[in-house]
Formats: structure tokens, sequence, C-alpha cells
């Protein structure tokens, strides 16, 4: 691979780049669904292809091609150093990069069980066991059973000298009951909607036990049928893990991002209520609230050696003791204020560019109460499982999420089932109202396999380790 | 001489990769074989802050082989186009076929269809096919620099894709067409919390009138400065074409599936009227009007579907599975395999009216004028209750005219329940980028729409 990736690298800076990277990726892919007992559909995928990004005059440029020939990189090059020429006669301000050690050495997810070399019909057998226990429950109109596993070798070459590589493995799977009368459409998932998804072998799978939650879900989706609407209100709430993931990865992970702040999404994904004025003086959130966006984590989605700039993984505060402290960052936007990368450029595939994505964005535990115990210490809550519907202003303060079930607590034991739960508020307000945080006993990592960002759109994978919390006065139930 | 982005878009090139394909999964033993083959170039430059901040264009293509071993089915992708790489593919395909389970129900993959999958010379613009990094970043310059003459900040993207598609399968399929597609999007931003939205989508680039969008973005950026708070709660409305397109990918993600409406996740019933008198929907890959497309990725022809005729529910889209669990034909609207979630209709168009979007604005009494939405999802599927945020230039308008900005709102509606309650239709429509394809939308004035709550100031 040092071949292409010298002769990318050479080729961009006798044309002309300050600074030039090469990534070369190859991604492997395989997929499985089974639907109400089916098998429909089974795929392997596999793309390979590198990128090239450069510096001229101050401006970006990158171009990335399928052809791994020396040719294709002589050409790719040039085009990039040609996009950047272009890029240039626009700039106002010149890109300036932090400076950081040459990145060297190899990263490897620790795998116990390859997911590749698990035969397929073992996979196939695993979940069509589950999906058959869903449907011999009755009332169930249709089922759904997922397993995907992703596996990326990525070669990253710099001109400053760097040379990584790292070989990621990510594996995800679930199950889907779906029970419907006339308009009213219920599903419950395990263990997460849209698969439980983690970096690790197929050991991760076999641990979550699909076959023995199966006929649970089944039957907790046709309760819902029948359970009432949660009324409208003002609540104390409990967020299961199932769900807070979600509130952190909205909340507080995208408001996070620095691009956002300096408006390099404004036209997509949109900015950030968080400006830099705000590094160590706003009050974000409750004491309790430590968020800490961390890729050394072991399991997590956003858990690497190196981000695609070559910055070592690392752990940064966000958010300590409910102040705002820190930001997602880049070499690129870290300097602007007066700090290094934070190592959060991630490019998903070859043929995009890096962008600063979440790692592992962790609500750490505290210490005293386990999730449970904060459950039996609630006099009058409501406790929302597993997120079903999400959406959040493109400033990210006013955000509304819905969740498959809602369960009534009084006097500390969960009780009655509510269909259609929702909840909706502004995002510090939220934070500043958590009383209780679950314990390390309760914590742990959950994934967000399909974060989009950036034109063109990237699928980002994400991880976000939480333990369940308690929220006040936090309004219910919006009704349509 | 610099290539352009077209050059890698040639569909009798793709086309022959995808025989040789079929021709080697064949040789493999299997029974059936269908090839998608999609190569070319996509290349995007983005502005923020008044200055392009990244510029990227790749060269790409891919391989999606379907097989099926009697009733066992597998498929199988890949990024290569060599000869090794080819057979590599066929050979995992082919494995995977062994070990699968039988699709009891399996309908066999299309046959050449009465319908013919010729290709849509509309698709493709030479405009686009030649772009460069020059053309994109003048495009760039043009919004800018009609943002300077408003005192705003420019923020957006300027797309050219310029791509070949190919189908061929074991029953003699052969489709091939090469398309085009280009986007310009920006994002004013003034002072005091003013923003503006523009969009314009072509098959052509160079139709494209940057400066024309940056006037406008920028003048809806300054007309929102200083947007004040408004109690939530049902106003009538007039949404503008850029908040209609959410309203058709919805209908179109949650609804007009043949599969969703198999599954009974869908509000479609045949002949039931779920919208006002006022609103037809078609789906049809030929307009011109929109981003064409000839064919699906089974490469059968499209059809055009009146999805929603005068409100009533008329057609559904198939794929073959569909069609053939349903006894029904494919009408043109699959995705590539595996595709659990069932068929698309990735060409939608909203009639238009007779109103000009003046005369819209001009019927409320008391209402909100809507730029767009934003991330907008399902609260409640079946009933297409939908959640989501304002953005970019939300206006109150009283006795039927601009009164001033207001800060942004949450709404929870049900779209079907918001189509109910058209009373005018704006005669222009726009082409924009829909969920999976192109849209066209006109811009509608409705009788109701519930906001359900607001966004802060900080």
């Amino acid at each position: 691979m040092r071949d292409l990736t010298s002769r990318a690298l050479d080729t961009a800076t006798a044309r002309g780049a300050t600074y030039a990277d090469v990534r070369v990726v190859r991604r492997l892919e395989e997929s499985i669904t089974v639907k109400s007992t089916r098998v429909e559909g089974v795929s392997a995928g596999e793309t390979e292809g590198f990128g090239v990004r450069v510096l001229v005059d101050g401006a970006w440029g990158f171009a990335a091609s399928h052809d791994l020939s020396a040719a294709e990189a002589d050409r790719v090059a040039a085009e990039a150093v040609r996009i950047a020429r272009a890029s240039a006669t626009t700039i106002r301000n010149r890109v300036v990069l932090d400076d950081r050690p040459p990145a060297r050495g190899r990263y490897e997810t620790p795998v116990a069980e390859d997911p590749f070399a698990v035969p397929l019909d073992r996979k196939i057998g695993a979940l069509l066991d589950a999906d058959r226990a869903m449907n011999a429950v009755k009332g169930i109109a249709w089922t759904e059973s997922m397993y995907s596993a992703q596996r990326e070798e990525k070669t990253f070459a710099a001109s400053d000298g760097s040379y990584t590589e790292q070989r990621i493995t990510h594996v995800g799977s679930g199950l889907e009951a779906n029970a419907i009368d006339g308009d009213e459409h219920q599903r419950r998932s395990y263990p997460d909607n849209g698969g439980l998804w983690g970096s690790a072998g197929y050991e991760f799978i076999r641990a979550m036990d699909l076959a023995g939650n199966a006929e649970r879900v089944a039957h907790e989706a046709v309760e819902l049928l029948s359970a009432p609407p949660l009324p409208s209100g003002m609540r104390t709430i409990l967020l299961h893990p199932s769900q807070l993931y979600m509130q952190v990865h909205e909340s507080c992970g995208h408001p996070s991002e620095l691009d956002r702040a300096f408006g390099t999404e404004a036209s997509y994904a949109g900015t950030s209520f968080l400006m830099p004025g705000m590094l160590d003086n706003f009050r974000y959130g409750s004491d309790l609230c430590d968020i800490v966006a961390d890729a050394t984590a072991p399991g997590g989605l956003g858990t690497f050696g190196w981000d695609d700039e070559g910055v070592a993984a690392q752990q940064v505060p966000l958010i300590k003791e409910g102040i705002f402290v820190g930001y997602l960052s880049s070499r690129e936007t870290a300097p602007r204020i007066g700090r290094q990368s934070g190592g959060a450029m991630r490019a998903d595939g070859w043929n995009r560019i890096p962008l600063i994505r979440m790692t592992n964005v962790n609500l750490l535990p505290k210490p005293g109460m386990s999730f449970d115990d904060i459950v039996a210490d609630t006099d009058d809550g409501l406790l929302f499982e597993t997120n079903r519907s999400w959406s959040i202003d493109d400033r990210r303060l006013n955000f509304q999420f819905g969740t498959e079930v809602v369960r009534e607590v009084r006097n500390g034991r969960v009780g009655r089932l509510f269909r259609n739960g929702t909840y909706t508020g502004i995002t510090y307000e939220l934070w500043r109202s958590m009383d209780a945080v679950g314990d390390a006993s309760s914590w742990r990592m959950w994934g967000t396999p399909n974060c989009g960002k950036g034109e063109p759109t990237q699928t980002g994978h994400v991880g976000h380790g939480v333990s369940g919390a308690r929220f006040r006065n936090v309004r219910v139930g919006v009704m349509s | 001489m610099q290539r352009t982005q077209g050059a890698a878009a040639d569909p009798e090139s793709a086309l022959r990769i995808a025989e040789e394909v079929v021709r080697l999964a064949k040789q493999a033993g299997v029974t059936e074989a269908e090839a998608l083959v999609v190569s070319g170039e996509s290349a995007l430059t983005r502005f923020a802050n008044s200055e392009v901040h990244q510029n990227v264009a790749s060269s790409e293509a891919s391989v999606n082989l379907r097989v099926a071993r009697g009733r066992r089915v597998a498929v199988a992708s890949s990024g290569r186009t060599d000869a090794e790489g080819l057979r590599a593919l066929v050979e995992r395909a082919a494995a995977i076929a062994a070990y699968v389970e039988e699709l009891e129900d399996w309908a066999g993959l299309p046959e050449p269809g009465a319908t013919n999958a010729e290709p849509v010379e509309a698709a493709w613009s030479d405009g686009t096919g030649g772009a460069t990094p020059e053309l994109r970043a003048d495009g760039a310059r043009a919004v800018i620099a009609a943002a300077d003459a408003e005192g705003v900040m420019a923020f957006g993207s300027f797309s050219t894709d310029a791509e070949a598609f190919a189908v061929a399968n074991s029953k003699g399929v052969r489709a091939a067409e090469r398309r085009t597609t280009s986007q310009l999007l920006t994002v004013a931003m003034g002072p005091d919390n003013g923003t503006g939205y523009a969009e314009d989508c072509s098959v052509d680039a160079t139709a494209i009138d940057g400066a024309a969008l940056g006037r406008e973005a920028a003048e809806r950026a300054r007309a929102s400065a200083s947007p004040v708070d408004i109690e939530p709660g049902d106003y009538p409305v007039v949404l503008n074409h850029y908040a209609v397109v959410d309203l058709l990918d919805m209908l179109g993600y949650l609804g007009f599936s043949a599969l969703a409406v198999a599954e009974d996740r869908s509000f479609w019933e045949a002949g039931k009227q779920v919208a006002s008198p006022l609103v037809t929907i078609t789906d049809d890959g030929r307009d011109p009007a929109g981003l064409p497309m000839g064919f699906d990725a089974e490469g059968v022809a499209k059809q055009r579907l009146s999805l929603l005729d005068r409100g009533i529910c008329r057609d559904l889209a198939f794929d073959a599975q569909t069609a053939s669990r349903a006894g029904h034909h494919s009408t043109g609207h699959g995705l590539p395999a595996p595709n659990p979630y069932g068929p698309f209709p990735t060409n939608m168009a909203m009639a238009p009216g007779e109103a000009t979007t003046d005369e819209l604005i001009g019927g409320l009494e008391r209402g909100l004028l809507v730029t767009r939405f934003h991330y907008t999802n399902p609260v409640y599927p079946k009933r297409v209750v939908i959640t989501g945020m304002t953005r970019d230039g939300t206006f109150l308008v009283e006795g039927g005219r601009i009164v001033g900005p207001v800060r942004n709102l949450r709404f929870t509606m049900s779209y079907l329940d918001a189509l109910g309650g058209v009373e005018a239709i704006s005669r222009d429509r726009r082409c924009l980028r829909g969920l999976l394809g192109g849209s066209v939308v006109p811009a509608v004035r409705l009788s109701s729409f519930s906001f359900t709550g607001a966004t802060r100031a900080e």
C-alpha cells in the first residue's frame, strides 16, 4: 500500500500541495434480514478505493477513486490539487492546521470471534430461531430480524510522514415485532430499535440472547395495542439507557461539534447553540452532568486508534459538572479556539472527506444508585424505554422524542403501560433538571450506526455509553 | 485536457460489465442472475461563511449481483469492475445462495417486459456531464455575491453527478442509460438571527441560476431578522415548495409502497379519499420536469403512477417481488437488492394549481408562511403523523400580508390531515431533491397546521 500512498502524496506535493493525506480503505459488509420467518435478504459487499485530501493556497481539495493503479493515484492527486485551486478563488481565511506528531502504528478492534468467519448458516439460523419465536405469539402482524457486520481495513498516510494501519470491526443485530389494529401500529424491539451495535466480534451477538427475548418483545408489542395513550402533562421522567443514549446523541453530541458552531454544517444539518464564547461558563446541565467524548472506550462504534487525519484517540470532556467545557474538533477548527484537535475527524469510506463526527459521547455514571434504584426512589414518574422517533431543531435546542413503551412509576414500582409516549423540551432545561444518574452497574455502551451529516451525506457509526437518568418537570404526551 | 465528469458515465460499458457478471454467474451454476452496474463521477462544492470550505470529487463504480439457486436467493456487491473482482463477486454470491433458506414465494427475476425500458434522453445533460470544479466555484461565487449585496453570509453546496446505470439479467432483461443530476442549495444568515433558504435541482447544472437563488435566500434572511415568539397552536399556513417536498417524501416513504400495504403499515386503501380533491400526486420517471430515469434497479421500465387522484388513492409502487405476491405487475419501482423496505416512488410530482404564491399568502386572514421543514420524523407512521421544526424563514401573515418573522416552531401533524385541508395550490412548481430522487412540487395553502412547541433564542 505504501507504493500507492507515496505516489499520491508525491504527486500532490509536486503540484503545489503544502499538505496532503491519503486514505486507502477496503470495506467488507455482510447483512442478513429475516422478515416473518422468511430469509428476505442476505448480502455481502466489498468496496475499495482511496481518497486524497490536499491543502493548496490555504484551501482544501479532495478527490477519490475506486481504481488503485499508480496512474490513477497520479490523476486523483492532480485532480485534488486542481479542485483546491478552484476553492482558493473564494476563500477569505486560509486554513491553518494544528501541530501534531506524525502518527505511526497499527490498531485493531479486539475481536474474540471473527464475524466473517462464523458460518453463514449459523448466523441465519440464530435469526430464524428468534424470528419464529416472535411469530408464534398471537396478534403479531409481522416481524423483522437483522444482523450486520462491517470491517474496514484502513491505511492513512500524510505528507508529514504519518502512516497508520487500522482494522475496525463493527457488528449489530436485533429483533422487531409489529402488532397492528386499524390505524394503530405498535412496534417492540430488542435489544434496541435498529439493533444493538458495537465494535466487537460475533461474541457480541451471542451475548444478546435474541431467541431468549423474542417471545417477550412480541407479547409487549401486542400488549401495547390495548394500552392507553400517554396523557399530556408536566411529569418526572426516567430515561432508560435505550432512550437516554439518543438524548445524548441529539442534544449533546451534535451541538458539541465545532464545525457546526463555526457554521460549516449550516446548509444541511444546522448550527449549534453552543458557541465558543460559552466555553467554561455556560451551565448546560445539573452538577450530575459529566459528558466525555471518548474514542478509547472499549466496544464503542466510535472507538479507534487514530482519527482520519492521524490524531490519536483520546478522551475529551464536553460537559463537566454541568458546565460546557469542550468540543469535538479537528486540526483545522481546534486552533481557532486556542486548542488542539480532539481527534474527531471521521470519513464514511474512501470516497468521502473526513468531517467532525462524534466518537463515543458518554454520560458518565454516578456512584450511589443503579438505574433500578432510581426507579425505586421515584414516587410519581414515567419510564421511557427504547427510542422510536426523534427530532431536534437546527441549533439543537427544541427536541421531541417518542419511545416504544412508557410505563408509569408509582411509589417506586413500575406499573401501567402507555402507548405512543412522547416528551419534548429545550436541551439545557432538560439537562439542568437531571437529579439522578445511574451508577456503573447500569452503564453500558450503545451505538448509532446511522448518524447522517455532511454533503454529500455521510453515515457515521458513533457510540454512547449511558446508565439511565431521571429528569424533573418535563412536558410529555404531545398530541397531534 | 482535463477529463470531464461525464467521461466515466458510459452506459454501454456499464451494460457490458453487467452482462459479463450474469454470464459468469450462470457459469457458476446459479439458475438466475441479475447485475446492476452504476458507474460515474460525483462532485460537490460546499461553501460556508461566504467561502468555499469543502470541494470534493469521486469516481465510483458498483456492481450489485442478485442470484438464485432455485428459490435460494443471495446478493453480493462490489466496487471492483476488473476481471478478478467480478469473479470474486460471483463466487461470493453463489456461495451465499448455497447456504440460505429457500424463499417460498420467490417470484423469479423480471422477464423482459411488454413495456420497454428505453433510456430517457431527458435524463442526461452535457451541461452537467461537462461540469468542472470551476463551474461549481462560479455557482458558489454567484450565491456569495448576492449574499454580499444584502449584507448576509452564504452557506450551501453545489453538486453535480454524472452516472451510467445498467441492468442485465439471465432472462434477457437489458437496460442502460446515463443520468445527470445537479443541485444548488443555500442558507443565508444575516444579523439578528435572520436566515433564508433557496434551492434548485436540475438535470442540467448550467440551467441553475446561482445569483437568483442567492438573492432569494438573502432577501428571506433579511426579512426574517429579529424573529419574535408566537404561541404554538393550530394556524392556517402557506407551505413554500421547500416544505411541500417533505410531505411527498413522507407519503412515499410510509404509504405508497405495495410492501407497506401488504404489511398493513400504510394508510393506502384503493379508492379511499385521503386528501383534498385539489391534491393530485403522480410518479413519472419520464417527466422531464423532474430528475428522470427510464427504469428501476431491476431493469423494469418505470410506469407512470397516479398515486393520489384528486385526493383518492389509485396506484401503488410495485417491484417484482411485491407484484408477484399481489398478483400484479412490477411498476418499475424496485430498489437495489436486498431491499426489505420494499418499492419506492422516486419521481413524484404534485399537480399545480392556479394561484400565485402571493395569492396563496393573500388568502391568509391570520396564519403562518413556512419556508421549509427541518429534521422531520414519523411519530405515528400509519397515520403519517410527523414531527419536525420550521426553519430558515417562518413568518406571521395577517390580512393577507406578511407582518414579520416568528421564531421557529415545532409541529406534530398528520400530513394526511394537512393535505385534507388544502385550500389552494400555486401554479409554479419547482424541482427539488426528494428522499430518493427528484420531486416536482408547488406551494400550498392549508386550512390548519398543528404547531406543538417553539424553540428559544438561546
